[in-house]
C-alpha cells in the first residue's frame, strides 16, 4: 500500500507539515487563515515533527500490516480497510480509552480531548483521496508517499 | 559599552489579519529576526537581524510577510549616500575592512544591455528550431591548425577536448564556500544536461567522484584537496590565477566552517581557517605559469584540458595572449561582476573591467596574433540570461560559466550575507541545520531546467538568425549591434552601430 | 552610396556549370544559353563566367584578369606586376559593344610567370601569387585582380550574365568546364569587380545565397592571411576552399564534411572511426562550418564541385549525359543545352556533386611539394 516516508536528511523542521494536518482535519479545510484563527477548537495535529538538531523528520501512523491498535481496540473503533490498508480510528464509536495508544509501537497515536475525547491518528487524508497534505506541503521532498520506501525505489 | 549608530536596513510587515503565528517563520530564520514571545504566544520581529533574504516570506504558509527597505532616511545628499554613512559607522564601531558576498551591485553600465541581436528577414531564411536540427554542441581546448588524414582515418589525435552539450558551465564555487548539497546539485545538474560543473578551490568531496566525467578540479593558490587521484578524477583542470570579484585577492575561508566533511576533503586541519595566498607563490610571472600548467598535463599524462582563469583586468588582452602560449588549453576570463563567497567590498566594486570588453579585446587579440585556435575561451562574470550568453558566444566566447545566476536557480535571493555563514537557502553554509533546506534532488532539477530553458531560448534565437549550428554564430560580431554606446566603445566591443 | 568591399550586400542568384570529363573544349555559348534561361532569378546588376582550357598557348603562365578604375593605378600596379613577374603579354581583354552594358572599367589581362629570385624561402609559388593578389586588391585603390590561375579566366561586370558573356565574347572561347552566375543583389554596388564568380589562383566559385556565418567565417579566414576585401560570402568560401584543400592540404571530402558538417545525430550512427574523424573535423574546423542557405559550384583545373547547404535552403539540380556533367539552379537551365539528359537528379543537403576530369583524383591542382605526411585524397562520385 501506499505509506508516507520520512527523509530526515531532507526535514528542514519548519513543521508546516503539521500546520497543513491541521488544517486539512478542521471544519475550514484547508483554509490555514480560517483554520488558525476562527476554529476556537482546532483538530491536533496527526503528524509530529520530532526533533534533535540538526536531525529532524515528521513521524505519523505507519499503517502497519498487522496493526496491535485494531486488535487492542475495545470498542472496534480502529479498523484496518481491506482494500486501501489504511487504519482509521470511527471517533464516534471510539471511548477514549487510550489503549491503542498503549501498543502503538511508533507512539503516532495522540490524545484528542477537544469534546468527546477520541484518539487521533492519520488517516493519510483518505477523505480527500489525494496525495496527504503533509506530502503535498512539504517544502523539501522530506516527505515522500509511495508504495515503498524512496531507498528501496532509488535503488531499483 | 557605547551606543551603536547602526540601524535596520530592512524592516518586517506582519499582516496581523493572515498571520497564523505558526512559527515556520521563527524557525527558518537563522538570523534570528523572527521571534516568539511565550508569554504572548505572538511572533514578532527583530528587523536589525533580517537581510532581506525572502526565506520567511517565501515559506510563509499565509503570505502574512513582506520585506521592505528601512524607511529611515539621512537628510538628502548626493555626494553622502546612506551606504557611504553607514559603511563609516560600521568602520569607526569595528576598524575592520569591509565584507560583502556576491557580485558587483554598483550601477555601472551593462553593455550586455546595449548590444542588440540580428534575424533574418527575405534574404536568407530563419530556422524553426522545432522543425529542425539546432546544435550547440561545442568542443573546449586546443585545437591544432589541421588535420592529418589518409584513406578517410584520422593519423593523429587532436588534443583532449571537454565535450558540451550546451554552451554553459558551473563555474568554481568551493565546497567550504557553499555547501555539500549545493555541489551535489551542480554535479548532478551538470551530468543530466552533458555540461560541467567546477570544484572550486577546496578539493572534490568523496560522494562527488562519480560526477567526475562533469567535473573541472580546480587548482588555486591554497592548493586545498590537491593529489593525483584528484586531478585524474575531473575531465579536466583548472589553474585559477584570480576572479572577477577580487582580481589580486586571496580567499579566507573561516575556522567555523572548516567542519569534518570540509577538513577531509580540503586536506586541512578541523577548524582552521583556510587561507588562499593572493598569488600563487610558485607563479610570479608568466613562464612559472607555464611550469604549472606542463606538471599538471604531465601529472594528468597529457589526458586532460589545463584551463586558466583569470580576472578580467584592464591589461587582459595580453595576459591572455600569453596564457595561450604558456600553453593553456581554454582561458577563463572572469569579469568584474562575477560572484564570490565573501570579498572586501572596496575591490569587489571597485577593481576590474567590464567581462564585454575584456572578451572583445582578448577575442581580437587573439585573433590578430592567429592563436586564436590555440585556445578555447570561456567567460563568466554576471551572465544573467540566454541573450547575454547568445551576445558573448557572438563577441567570441566559446562557452560561458555561470555561478551567481545557478545560484539563484538553487534559492539563492541574493542578500549578499554568504560570508557570516548563515544562509537560509542552505547555500552558502556549512551549518548541517540549514544546508539540509537545499535537497539536491530538488537543486538539481531545478539547476538543470535553467539550461535547459536557456539551451531552448538560444536555439530560438539561432534559428532567428538563420543558424542552426552555435559555432556560426562564434566570433560572429555581425549579428550584434550596439545601441546608447560611443564610437570607442562599439571600437572596443567591434561591433556597428544600430542602423548601420 | 558604399560600394562592395565598403558594405556588406545581401544578394540571390543563378548559377549554373558544365563540365566535359574528357578535357575536350566546347564554346561559351552553351553555358550564356543556360544561364540565361534563369534571367529572373538576376536583376541585371552582376553577371560572370570562369572558363578552364581557354588559354592553352599560355597554359604555364599565371593568367591575370584586372579591372582598373583609372590609367595611374594601372601604372602602379603595373609597377608591381613587373617587379614581381615576368610578363609574357600583357594586353586588353577583348570586348564588344553591348547596348545594356553600362560603362565598365578599363579591364586587362597579362600572362605572367613569378620572378624566382622574389619567392621567400619559405613560401611556395601558390603563396607568392595569393600575396600579390591580396596586396594588390587591398592596396591599391581602383584596382582589383579578379583572375589569377593558369589556363583558365573569369569574365565578369555589372549586367545580365547574357549581356555580359556577349560582351567579353565568350563565344569566341573554347573551355572544358564553363560556369556562370547572375546575380540579385539588394541594392546597388554599381561595381565590376563585386559581381561573380570570385576566383583565386584555379579556384573559382559561382554561389547563391547568403550566408548567416559569414562574420565567422570572416574572422577565421583572416587568422590565415586572407583579407575580405569584398564582404561577399562568395569570397569568403573561395578563401575557406583554398585554405583546407591548398594550405591544410585536407582532402575534398573533409573539406565538404567541414563546411557543411554533417548533423551530430548523423555523426552519432557513424562507426567509431568515422566518428572520431567527423568529430575532430567539426572541433577543429567548426569556425569554417557554412551556416544558412547557399548553393555552390567550386571549380578547378582538374574539375568541379557542386553543394548545398546542409539543409538544402537552395536549389540546386545535376544532370549527366555521355562525358557532360551538368549543374544549375534550375532543371530549365539543364533542359535548354542538354534536351535528354541521362541523369537529372537534386543533390541532397550536404551531398556534393563531383565531376572530375578523367585520371584526376582531386580537385586539387596545385603540385608545389607539401609536407610529406600530408596525403590528399578525395572520393570521386
Amino acid at each position: 500500500m501506499k505509506r508516507v516516508y520520512a527523509r530526515e536528511e531532507y526535514c528542514v523542521g519548519c513543521k508546516l507539515c503539521e500546520i497543513h494536518c491541521i488544517a486539512a482535519h478542521s471544519k475550514y479545510k484547508n483554509d490555514l487563515i480560517k483554520t488558525f484563527k476562527k476554529d476556537t477548537n482546532p483538530p491536533v495535529s496527526r503528524i509530529l515533527v520530532e526533533e534533535n538538531k540538526p536531525v529532524s523528520f515528521a513521524l505519523q501512523c505507519r499503517h502497519c500490516d498487522d496493526a496491535p491498535c485494531t486488535k487492542a481496540c475495545i470498542v472496534g473503533a480502529m479498523q484496518k480497510d481491506p482494500e486501501t490498508g489504511i487504519v482509521t480510528n470511527e471517533e464516534d464509536r471510539c471511548v477514549g480509552c487510550w489503549t491503542c495508544i498503549l501498543v502503538c509501537p511508533y507512539g503516532a497515536i495522540q490524545r484528542d480531548e477537544r469534546g468527546h475525547k477520541v484518539a487521533s491518528k492519520c488517516d493519510l487524508c483518505s477523505e480527500n483521496g489525494k496525495v496527504p497534505a503533509c506530502v503535498e506541503h512539504c517544502p523539501n521532498r522530506a516527505l515522500e508517499y509511495g508504495e515503498e520506501p524512496f531507498y528501496l525505489a532509488k535503488g531499483k | 559599552m557605547s551606543l551603536n549608530y547602526m540601524t535596520p536596513a530592512f524592516i518586517i510587515e506582519r499582516d496581523k489579519d493572515r498571520c497564523i503565528d505558526c512559527q515556520v517563520c521563527v524557525r527558518q530564520c537563522a538570523n534570528e529576526a523572527h521571534k516568539w514571545d511565550e508569554e504572548e504566544q505572538k511572533v514578532y520581529s527583530e528587523d536589525a537581524n533580517c537581510v532581506n533574504c525572502h526565506r520567511c516570506v517565501v515559506m510563509c504558509p499565509t503570505r502574512a510577510l513582506s520585506v521592505r527597505r528601512f524607511p529611515l532616511e539621512f537628510r538628502y545628499n548626493a555626494n553622502w549616500t546612506p551606504e557611504t554613512i553607514r559603511a563609516i559607522y560600521l568602520q569607526a564601531e569595528t576598524g575592520g575592512v569591509l565584507l560583502t558576498g556576491m557580485g558587483n551591485d554598483r550601477p555601472y553600465p551593462i553593455y550586455w544591455d546595449h548590444m542588440l541581436l540580428n534575424a533574418s528577414q527575405v534574404t536568407n531564411p530563419s530556422i524553426d528550431p522545432l522543425r529542425e536540427p539546432m546544435e550547440l554542441k561545442t568542443y573546449l581546448g586546443r585545437k591544432p591548425d589541421f588535420l592529418k588524414i589518409k584513406n578517410g582515418k584520422l593519423l593523429e589525435d587532436i588534443p583532449p577536448q571537454l565535450e558540451l552539450d550546451v554552451p554553459i558551465m558551473f563555474s568554481a564555487m568551493s565546497f567550504g564556500s557553499i555547501s555539500l548539497n549545493a555541489h551535489k546539485s551542480l554535479a548532478a545538474a551538470a551530468q543530466q544536461v552533458g555540461t560541467y560543473w567546477n570544484t572550486g578551490e577546496g578539493g572534490l568531496h568523496r560522494d562527488l567522484v562519480q560526477y567526475g566525467d562533469h567535473t573541472i578540479v580546480q587548482v588555486a593558490s591554497g592548493r586545498f584537496g590537491i593529489n593525483p587521484d584528484y586531478l585524474k578524477a575531473g575531465a579536466a583542470i583548472e589553474i585559477k590565477i584570480g576572479q572577477g570579484a577580487k582580481p589580486g585577492i586571496g580567499g579566507h575561508l573561516p575556522g567555523e566552517k572548516v567542519g569534518e566533511e570540509v577538513s577531509k576533503t580540503r586536506m586541512i586541519p578541523l577548524g582552521t581557517d583556510a587561507l588562499s595566498p593572493a598569488p600563487h607563490h610558485d607563479i610570479y610571472s608568466i613562464e612559472d605559469l607555464r611550469q604549472l600548467i606542463y606538471s599538471l598535463k604531465e601529472a594528468t599524462e597529457y589526458q586532460k584540458p589545463v584551463f586558466v582563469k583569470i580576472a578580467a583586468v584592464h591589461n587582459v588582452a595580453a595576459i591572455a595572449s600569453g596564457i595561450v602560449r604558456a600553453g593553456a588549453d581554454v582561458v577563463v576570463i572572469d569579469g568584474y561582476r562575477g560572484g564570490t563567497g565573501a570579498a572586501p567590498l572596496r575591490t569587489r566594486d571597485s577593481v576590474g573591467i567590464p567581462i564585454e570588453f575584456a572578451l572583445a579585446a582578448v577575442d581580437t587579440r587573439l585573433r590578430e596574433e592567429g592563436i586564436r585556435n590555440k585556445a578555447s575561451l570561456v567567460i563568466g562574470g554576471s551572465i544573467r540570461n540566454s541573450t547575454d550568453i547568445v551576445k558573448a558566444i557572438a563577441l567570441g566566447a566559446d562557452a560561458v560559466y555561470i555561478g551567481t545566476g545557478a545560484l539563484i536557480a538553487l534559492g539563492c535571493h541574493l542578500c549578499q550575507k554568504c560570508y557570516t555563514g548563515k544562509c537560509n537557502w542552505g547555500i552558502a553554509t556549512q551549518d548541517p541545520q540549514l544546508y539540509k533546506r537545499l535537497n539536491p534532488e530538488i537543486g538539481a532539477e531545478r539547476a538543470a531546467n535553467l539550461l535547459k530553458a536557456w539551451a531552448h531560448e538560444i536555439e530560438e534565437l539561432l534559428g532567428g538568425m538563420g543558424i542552426n549550428a552555435l559555432e556560426s554564430l562564434r566570433g560572429n560580431r555581425l549579428m550584434l549591434r550596439g545601441i546608447g554606446l560611443t564610437d570607442r566603445e562599439l571600437n572596443i566591443l567591434g561591433i556597428k552601430a544600430a542602423g548601420e | 552610396m558604399l560600394k562592395e568591399g565598403q558594405v556588406r550586400i545581401p544578394a540571390g542568384c543563378a548559377i549554373s556549370g558544365i563540365m566535359n570529363k574528357k578535357g575536350e573544349v566546347f564554346s561559351g555559348r552553351d553555358i550564356i544559353k543556360s544561364i540565361a534561361v534563369m534571367h529572373d532569378r538576376s536583376n541585371g546588376l552582376g553577371g560572370g563566367f570562369a572558363a578552364y582550357g581557354i588559354y592553352p598557348e599560355f597554359k604555364n603562365h599565371y593568367a591575370f584578369h584586372l579591372f582598373y578604375e583609372n590609367k595611374k593605378v594601372k601604372q602602379e600596379t603595373e609597377f608591381v606586376l613587373n617587379k614581381l613577374f615576368n610578363i609574357e603579354l600583357a594586353e586588353p581583354i577583348p570586348t564588344r559593344d553591348v547596348s545594356s552594358i553600362g560603362k565598365a572599367p578599363l579591364i586587362w589581362r597579362y600572362f605572367a610567370k613569378p620572378k624566382a629570385n622574389q619567392i621567400q624561402a619559405n613560401e611556395t609559388e601558390a603563396e607568392y601569387v595569393v600575396n600579390f593578389v591580396m596586396k594588390i586588391n587591398s592596396e591599391l585603390e581602383g584596382a582589383y585582380v579578379f583572375s589569377s590561375g593558369k589556363n583558365m579566366g573569369t569574365f565578369k561586370g555589372v549586367g545580365y550574365p547574357e549581356d555580359i558573356g556577349d560582351f567579353y565574347r565568350l563565344d569566341e572561347y573554347k573551355g572544358y568546364i564553363w560556369t556562370a552566375h547572375g546575380r540579385f543583389p539588394t541594392n546597388t554596388p554599381g561595381w565590376w569587380g563585386g559581381a561573380h564568380p570570385f576566383s583565386l589562383l584555379d579556384w573559382t566559385i559561382v554561389h547563391n545565397g547568403e550566408i548567416s556565418s559569414y562574420d565567422a567565417n570572416r574572422r577565421y579566414l583572416e587568422m590565415y592571411g586572407y583579407k575580405c576585401t569584398l564582404q561577399t560570402d562568395t569570397e569568403a568560401i573561395t578563401y575557406i576552399f583554398d585554405l583546407l584543400l591548398r594550405k591544410f592540404g585536407l582532402p575534398l571530402d573533409s573539406a565538404i564534411n567541414i563546411v557543411a558538417a554533417p548533423f551530430w545525430s548523423k555523426i552519432s550512427r557513424m562507426n567509431p572511426e568515422q566518428q572520431k574523424l567527423m568529430k575532430s573535423l567539426r572541433a577543429v574546423f567548426s569556425s569554417l562550418l557554412i551556416n544558412g542557405p547557399f548553393s555552390i559550384i567550386l571549380g578547378s583545373t582538374n574539375g568541379f564541385m557542386a553543394l548545398n547547404d546542409r539543409l538544402k535552403l537552395r536549389s540546386l539540380v545535376a544532370a549527366e549525359k555521355g562525358d557532360n556533367l551538368y549543374i544549375a539552379s534550375e532543371e530549365s537551365a539543364i533542359l535548354e543545352i542538354c534536351k535528354n539528359p541521362d541523369k537529372t537528379w537534386a543533390p541532397r543537403g550536404g551531398e556534393p556533386v563531383i565531376g572530375l576530369l578523367d585520371g584526376k583524383e582531386s580537385l586539387y591542382c596545385f603540385d608545389e611539394t607539401q609536407e610529406e605526411e600530408v596525403v590528399r585524397h578525395s572520393v570521386a562520385l
